[in-house]
């Protein structure tokens, strides 16, 4: 299309807009919101309400949110692993096992200790990494720049580790982290309902990606970060203290991977093999956006996540097909994922 | 010198023949990795019918030699089992969790003149293999049928299937389509989804716009079971009406204390269900929990490895310790008896148990945790399934 005549389309788009807008809003204004926000018992009804919008429009936004919340819920989840992989430049399988710790604290916490929802995420974040320190110093810190073989050969085992650890101490069962009352249910968007905690995973989606990007790109730690990574020799000679840095790195990269595994636990559940059953998952949406750069994540996950969910749903029996198609067509066309840091 | 050799030789020949009173049991099963559950219920059961009735079969010790298939491995599970036959002289096989598993050592039945006890795999041809082959445990289309006529008597005309897309979830979908429609329902829409999926919110949107009254579900228990209930009730399909069926692998004891409220008046079909009220379950229940250590992990394989045992006893009487699988098989032919899950026999025909199915409910027990409460029973159930390959 030439862009004299996309300017054109917009044009006229607009122009009905304008238009339909003009016509449309004195009368829609009221009926359309009163009634919604007046009738409690609409909450209990899925379709009735909302002829105006087409059926087929309606399963279109239905799946479109579902592709948001999916998509969201992966980047909160394997956001950790692109800044271990991306920034540090280590290949970590153990990923999904700091994420499972996470989810067996929160589960303790809020299950056998009867605490909160909130001082659950808290404490299973900050325990997970302080126990992610001596790890750090006394295995990770000696494959910092090692072979790529190398640094998988430890980390799955580590992997392995993790797994027979909880197997033993928690048992093979299913784990769950209770919701609090505000989360647990669902919230009628007029055309459908959707899960109270998804729509907190999307927030706590869009908190992390902020937040991390400020603290990459803005701050002075982000800096010293950056520059202990490219030449860590010259970074230690201007006065970086980069051992320290990376320790604090690997904590922060920890203690997200602990937060995903408590957010998503609604979606992945915790139990021993958590561990290795989603570790493909985290790794192709890390290499797909690109390891080490945040908005490559987010927006490899929610290609992701609306791939998945629109293949679920038109054509379920092909199972992963589409899903994978994309990884194959992306990895082909960005070695380096969408937005990669690398080299 | 002469007299010395005499009596090591005397000596052998003794200890030879005392060997040969200990008959030894090969049990093939997942006791490490993802399934190591279902291999620890395998184990509970038969320690529980050990306790129970004790390791004795006349003056025959009887021996318990497990061997493990972390996941379905044929190949595996085949050279296992010949191992068990070749090496370690067993008498019998048991076990056998997966399909596959148990279809790879079939073959090798005849010529080592060995039973086979399945104590899970749940797919209808199993018994076909093989003359050797009994089952103690039940089929997908033995336990998928009989929630047909649960959903047609609760006024539902149109149902979607939803099943996980591997054999037994197929062998689900094909048993309640039978089965409703026989009753005079109609499938709407029949979807298989992978194993591995665990977002289910576009499944449910797809059930939604079926314009099915019901949806009838399989998915092997486990992680993805907990997935797809939620979704089942945050998408909206409970409050719009939307009923669920499906048999009992979706509610398994084991995942009900994670389910929870979220499966609270689940309706499924199963073969068994730990509350079942009865002397002879309360008395494996008794046993099998202390065999297993923590009552919230026990669950049907258990129950199947119980009966499994008790069959394997009755070979045992019926040879008297000689190895003979012809024998012993026929001698369990048409034999029945009370189970923990009810009274059951094993059929002459196909060698595959007759058992009640109970439609159940999850409720709260009375020591508040949730159960399958049996609240309707169909009796006497062969397997369907057969029929329906034929």
């Amino acid at each position: 299309m030439s862009p004299k005549g996309d300017r054109g389309g917009d044009a006229t788009v607009r122009r009905m807009d304008r238009t339909q807008h003009l016509r449309q809003k004195p009368p829609s204004a009221l009926p359309g919101i009163s009634p919604s926000r007046g009738e409690i018992g609409s909450r209990h009804r899925i379709k009735p309400h909302h002829k105006d919008v087409h059926p087929r429009m309606q399963t279109v936004l239905s799946i479109a949110i579902d592709a948001l919340a999916y998509g969201m819920v992966l980047f909160v989840i394997s956001i950790g692993l692109s800044v271990t992989m991306g920034l540090m430049r280590v290949v970590n399988l153990a990923h999904g096992a700091f994420a499972m710790i996470g989810g067996y604290l929160a589960s303790y916490v809020t299950r056998d200790l009867g605490l909160g929802y909130a001082p659950a995420i808290l404490i299973a974040v900050i325990a997970t990494a302080i126990i992610a320190v001596p790890i750090e110093r006394l295995l990770y810190r000696r494959i910092y720049g090692a072979p790529e073989l190398t640094q998988v050969l430890m980390t799955i085992g580590i992997t392995f580790c993790v797994i027979g650890l909880a197997n033993y101490a928690f048992g093979p069962t299913l784990k769950t982290i209770p919701l609090p009352e505000t989360l647990s249910g669902s919230i009628d968007l007029g055309f459908r309902a959707i899960a109270t905690h998804r729509i907190f995973a999307i927030v706590c989606g869009v908190v992390v990606a902020f937040g991390l990007w400020f603290l990459i790109e803005r701050t002075a730690f982000g800096i010293r970060l950056r520059a202990a990574v490219d030449n860590a020799p010259m970074a230690a000679a201007l006065g970086v203290r980069t051992q320290l840095v990376y320790a604090v790195s690997f904590a922060v990269a920890v203690g997200l991977a602990a937060f995903g595994g408590v957010v998503g636990a609604e979606l992945l559940p915790v139990e021993p093999y958590y561990a290795l059953r989603y570790m493909v998952t985290f790794l192709v949406a890390v290499s797909i956006g690109g390891a080490g750069s945040i908005p490559g994540a987010l927006i490899a996950c929610l290609l992701l996540g609306a791939i998945d969910t629109t293949g679920r749903y038109l054509a379920p029996e092909y199972g992963e097909f589409f899903f994978y198609l994309a990884v194959i067509v992306i990895v082909t066309l960005f070695p380096r994922g969408l937005a990669g840091r690398f080299k | 010198m002469k007299r010395f050799l005499g009596a090591a030789i005397a000596a052998l020949a003794m200890s030879v023949s005392a060997e040969a009173a200990t008959i030894k049991v090969g049990v093939v099963g997942p006791f490490s990795g993802p399934f190591a559950l279902q291999g620890k219920n395998f184990k509970a059961g038969i320690d529980a019918y050990m306790a129970v009735n004790g390791a004795k079969v006349g003056d025959n010790d009887v021996e318990i030699i497990y061997r493990d298939v972390p996941q379905a491995d044929p190949a595996q599970s085949k050279a296992l089992a010949q191992e068990l036959i070749v090496k370690e002289g067993v008498q019998y096989l048991a076990g056998f969790y997966f399909t596959p598993d148990a279809m790879a050592a079939t073959p090798i039945l005849q010529q080592g003149n060995v039973p086979m006890v399945v104590m899970n795999a749940a797919t209808s041809a199993i018994v076909t293999k093989s003359p050797y082959v009994v089952r103690t445990s039940f089929t997908t289309w033995q336990t998928s049928t009989p929630i047909a006529q649960v959903a047609k008597d609760a006024g539902v005309d149109k149902v979607i299937t939803v099943v996980s897309d591997y054999g037994p979830g197929v062998d689900a979908e094909n048993a309640f389509k039978a089965g409703f429609e026989k009753a005079g329902g109609k499938v709407v829409e029949a979807i298989r989804m992978p194993l591995s999926t665990n977002d289910f919110s576009p499944i449910m949107q797809r059930i939604k716009d079926s314009g099915a009254g019901a949806v009838f579900a399989f998915l092997p228990s486990g992680p993805t079971t907990l997935g797809f209930v939620k979704a089942y009730n945050q998408n909206g399909l409970k409050t719009a009406g939307i009923k669920i069926f499906a048999p009992g692998d979706l509610t398994q004891e084991s995942d009900l204390p994670a389910l929870g409220e979220a499966a609270a008046g689940m309706q499924t079909t199963f073969h068994y269900a730990v509350s079942h009220d009865s002397p002879e379950n309360k008395a494996f229940v008794e046993a099998a929990t202390k065999a297993i250590g923590n009552p919230a992990e026990l669950s049907f394989p258990a129950v199947g490895a119980y009966d499994g045992m008790h069959v394997i006893y009755k070979m045992i009487e019926a040879t008297g310790g000689e190895q003979d699988a012809k024998k012993a098989v026929d001698a369990v032919k048409g034999l029945s008896w009370v189970s923990p899950r009810g009274p059951v026999s094993i059929d002459a025909e196909s060698r595959h148990i007759t058992q009640n199915i109970y439609l159940r409910e999850v409720t709260k027990g009375p020591d508040g945790k949730y159960i399958n409460k049996e609240i309707k029973t169909f009796e006497r159930q062969g397997d369907p399934g057969l029929a329906a390959a034929k």
